[in-house]
C-alpha cells in the first residue's frame, strides 16, 4: 500500500483528549459529527482543513490516554491513512491496527508542516518529496500486518470466521 | 530459565509455554466495556455477524461514565447496552453501581485470570494478581462474541519496593513518583510487576492504586503477586474459594528492575498537563497554588480507606469559601459504607458536593467540569490538556490527603498538619 498527501504536525504528547474529547462524550455513537471536531484541542485549524490522503505526523507517545477507539477511527474518517509518530502509546498504536488506520514509526524531526509525503507501507520507505529525501520505517510485526491488510480486526473475523493470525 | 508473572498467566491461556515477544491467541476469563466505550463494540459484533457471547456470565457492559446520563444520546447508548445484555445474557452494572474497575474487582475477577476491558485502566485488575488489559472496542467486541483475544506477550518491568510510608505518604505518592521517574512512555508495551517487602504488607486498597496508573506510564498491565492479602480481599467478598497463588518465578527474565525506598518519599503531585510533570509538596513552585475545585474520587483513589483519610482530616471544619469540594465514592458498596459510617455527613457537613459513584468528573463527561483558566486538584489517575471538560483547565494529581489538605486551605497544602 503506498499513500501520499501532506503532512499536518503535532508535537509529542497528544493524548485522546486532544483527538476525541470527553466534553464530546455524547457524540461517539454519531462518528460522522465527531470526526468534524478531530484534534480540535491540539490544532483548530486541522479538521476544517484536512484533505483525503493527508498524514498526521506527531511527536513521542503519539495518543496516550484512553482507550477510546474513537480516537483513532476519526482520524481515519477525516480521510487520514496513516499516522507518522516517533512513538505510539500501546493501546492507541493496538487500535490503529484493529481498525484498519497504519501507525509508522519513523524519525518525524525530519518532517515539516505541509510537506508532501509518499508512505509505502511495504517496503517502510517514507520520501518527502517537498524535501527529496527518504525516510525508512520498520514493518509491523507479522501479526499485526496481517490484521492490517485484511483491512482490520472486524475483516479478519469476518473472513476467516475467527483467528487466523 | 523461570517466568514472570504475565508469561505465567498467559502461558495458562494458551496450548503453549509463552515467552516476552511471544505472539498469542488467548483464551479470556472476565470481558468489560463501559458506556463510552460499549456501544462500538456492540456494532463491531453486530458487522461481523455475530449475535451471542461467548462467555456471558463473565462480561460486563458498565453504565459508570454518565452516570446518570446527562443528555438524551448517552441514554440512548445506555439503553443499546441493556437491550444487548437481555438478549445475550451479559451483565449490565447500571448507574450508581459504581466504576468499572473497582466493580470488576469485588465482584467478578479472581487471581491467574485475564481481563480485557474496553477502558484503558483496566489495568487496575492487576492487583488481584490477574492479567487485566485495557483494549479498544473491537477487540473487546471480537472478545465478548468470541471469548479470545490476541495478544502480544511483553516484557517485564520489576519495582522492587522497600521501606515503610512516613506519615502523610501513600501509594499515590508512590506511583506518581515511578511515573515521574519513568515518564508517561517509560514502560510502554512493558509489564509492570510491583513487588517487595512493602508490597507484601500493603493492604489491597492501595494496590488497587498502583496498578491503577500503570498505563500513565505507558504500561500494558500492573501486577502483583496474589497472597493472603488477596485471599482476604476475595473472602470479604464471597469469593474465597476462588484464591490462587499467582507469583513470578524467582528466576523469572526481567528487562529492568528499579528498587525504590518509600521512606524517602514525600506527598508527590502531578502538575499541568502531564502526569509525569510531578513535584513534592515541599516544592517551591506548589506555595500558593491557588485551586477553584478539589475532587476526591475515582478507580484511583475513591475507595473507603480514602474517603476514610479525606473525612478524618475535614471532620469538623469547612471548606475554603474559594474553594469547591466534590466527593465521588467508586461504587455502591462504597458509597454505602460510606453512608453507614457518617463519612458522607462529614463531606457535607464540611459544604462538598456528593456525586453518584462513576467516572463523569474525572473524564470531563459531566458532574465536574472546569471553568476557563480554573484549576482542579484530583485524586484521579490523568491531567490532560482537556480532561476535566475545558482545554483552558488546569488539572493537578495528589493523595486524597494532600486533597483534603487542600480543600481546607484553598491552596496546594502540605497534609501533615491535619493528620
Amino acid at each position: 500500500m503506498i499513500f501520499q498527501g501532506k503532512s499536518w504536525k503535532f508535537g509529542d504528547d497528544i493524548s485522546t483528549d486532544h483527538i476525541a474529547p470527553g466534553r464530546l462524550f455524547h457524540l461517539r455513537s454519531n462518528l460522522p459529527e465527531l470526526a468534524k471536531h478531530v484534534l480540535e484541542d491540539a490544532r483548530e485549524d486541522f479538521a476544517p482543513n484536512v484533505k483525503d490522503g493527508d498524514f498526521v505526523v506527531g511527536g513521542n507517545n503519539f495518543g496516550l490516554g484512553s482507550s477510546r477507539e474513537h480516537a483513532p477511527t476519526i482520524i481515519k474518517l477525516a480521510g487520514v491513512n496513516a499516522v507518522l509518530a516517533k512513538s505510539f502509546a500501546r493501546i492507541f498504536f493496538r487500535n490503529c491496527v484493529n481498525i484498519g488506520l497504519a501507525p509508522v514509526i519513523c524519525d518525524t524531526d525530519q518532517i515539516d508542516e505541509g510537506d508532501e509525503l509518499q508512505v509505502d507501507l511495504g517496503s517502510g520507505v517514507i520520501k518527502d518529496i517537498t524535501k527529496g529525501i527518504e525516510l525508512t520505517f520498520s514493518p509491523l510485526p507479522e501479526v499485526m500486518t496481517k490484521i492490517l491488510s485484511d483491512g482490520g480486526l472486524v475483516e479478519h473475523i469476518k473472513k476467516n470466521q475467527g483467528f487466523n493470525l | 530459565m523461570g517466568q514472570t508473572m504475565v508469561e505465567k498467566i498467559i502461558s495458562a491461556h494458551t496450548d503453549k509455554e509463552v515467552k516476552a515477544g511471544d505472539f498469542v491467541v488467548a483464551d479470556v476469563d472476565v470481558i468489560l466495556a463501559q458506556d463510552g466505550t460499549g456501544p462500538l463494540a456492540l456494532k463491531q459484533i453486530e458487522k461481523m455477524g455475530f449475535d451471542k457471547a461467548a462467555i456471558p456470565a463473565k462480561t460486563v457492559l458498565f453504565l459508570d461514565h454518565a452516570a446518570p446520563s446527562p443528555k438524551k444520546e448517552l441514554s440512548n447508548d445506555h439503553m443499546a447496552l441493556r437491550s444487548f445484555a437481555r438478549k445475550t445474557g451479559v451483565n449490565v452494572s447500571d448507574i450508581g453501581d459504581g466504576v468499572c474497575h473497582q466493580v470488576i474487582c469485588e465482584k467478578f475477577l479472581n487471581p491467574g485470570e485475564i481481563l480485557i476491558g474496553a477502558d484503558s485502566h483496566t489495568c487496575t485488575g492487576g492487583a488481584l494478581g490477574a492479567f487485566s488489559t485495557g483494549m479498544g472496542s473491537t477487540d473487546v467486541g471480537v472478545g465478548i462474541a468470541l471469548g479470545k483475544t490476541w495478544l502480544r506477550v511483553p516484557e517485564t518491568f520489576l519495582f522492587n519496593i522497600t521501606g515503610e510510608f512516613s506519615k502523610g505518604v501513600y501509594a499515590k505518592d508512590l506511583i506518581l513518583h515511578i511515573i515521574g521517574m519513568i515518564g508517561a512512555d517509560g514502560a510502554t508495551y512493558k509489564a509492570m510487576e510491583f513487588a517487595g517487602p512493602t508490597i507484601e504488607k500493603m493492604p489491597m486498597t492501595d494496590r488497587m492504586t498502583l496498578s491503577n496508573m500503570a498505563v500513565e506510564a505507558g504500561g500494558k498491565c500492573g501486577l502483583i503477586a496474589s497472597d493472603e492479602i488477596t485471599r482476604e480481599f476475595l473472602a470479604k467478598h464471597g469469593r474465597g474459594d476462588k484464591f490462587v497463588v499467582v507469583q513470578a518465578d524467582a528466576d523469572a527474565l526481567y528487562e529492568k528492575t528499579f528498587d525504590i525506598d518509600v521512606s524517602k518519599l514525600k506527598p508527590t503531585l502531578s502538575f499541568p498537563h502531564t502526569v509525569d510533570n510531578v513535584r513534592t509538596i515541599d516544592s517551591p513552585d506548589c506555595a500558593g497554588v491557588k485551586i477553584d475545585q478539589v475532587f476526591i474520587g475515582t478507580c484511583t483513589n475513591g475507595r473507603l480507606e480514602d474517603l476514610r483519610i479525606a473525612a478524618r482530616m475535614l471532620k469538623g471544619k469547612k471548606r475554603h469559601p474559594d474553594t469547591r469540594l466534590i466527593v465521588t465514592p467508586a461504587s455502591r458498596d462504597i458509597y454505602g459504607q460510606a453512608l453507614a459510617e457518617g463519612l458522607l455527613t462529614i463531606f457535607n457537613d464540611f459544604g462538598a458536593s456528593i456525586n453518584t459513584p462513576g467516572c463523569g468528573a474525572c473524564v470531563g463527561v459531566h458532574q465536574g467540569a472546569l471553568g476557563d483558566g480554573e484549576t482542579c486538584l484530583a485524586t484521579q489517575n490523568r491531567n490532560f490538556q482537556g480532561r476535566m471538560g475545558n482545554t483552558k483547565g488546569f488539572i493537578y494529581l495528589s493523595s486524597p490527603a494532600v486533597a483534603a489538605a487542600t480543600a481546607i486551605e484553598g491552596k496546594l497544602a502540605d497534609p501533615l498538619k491535619y493528620l
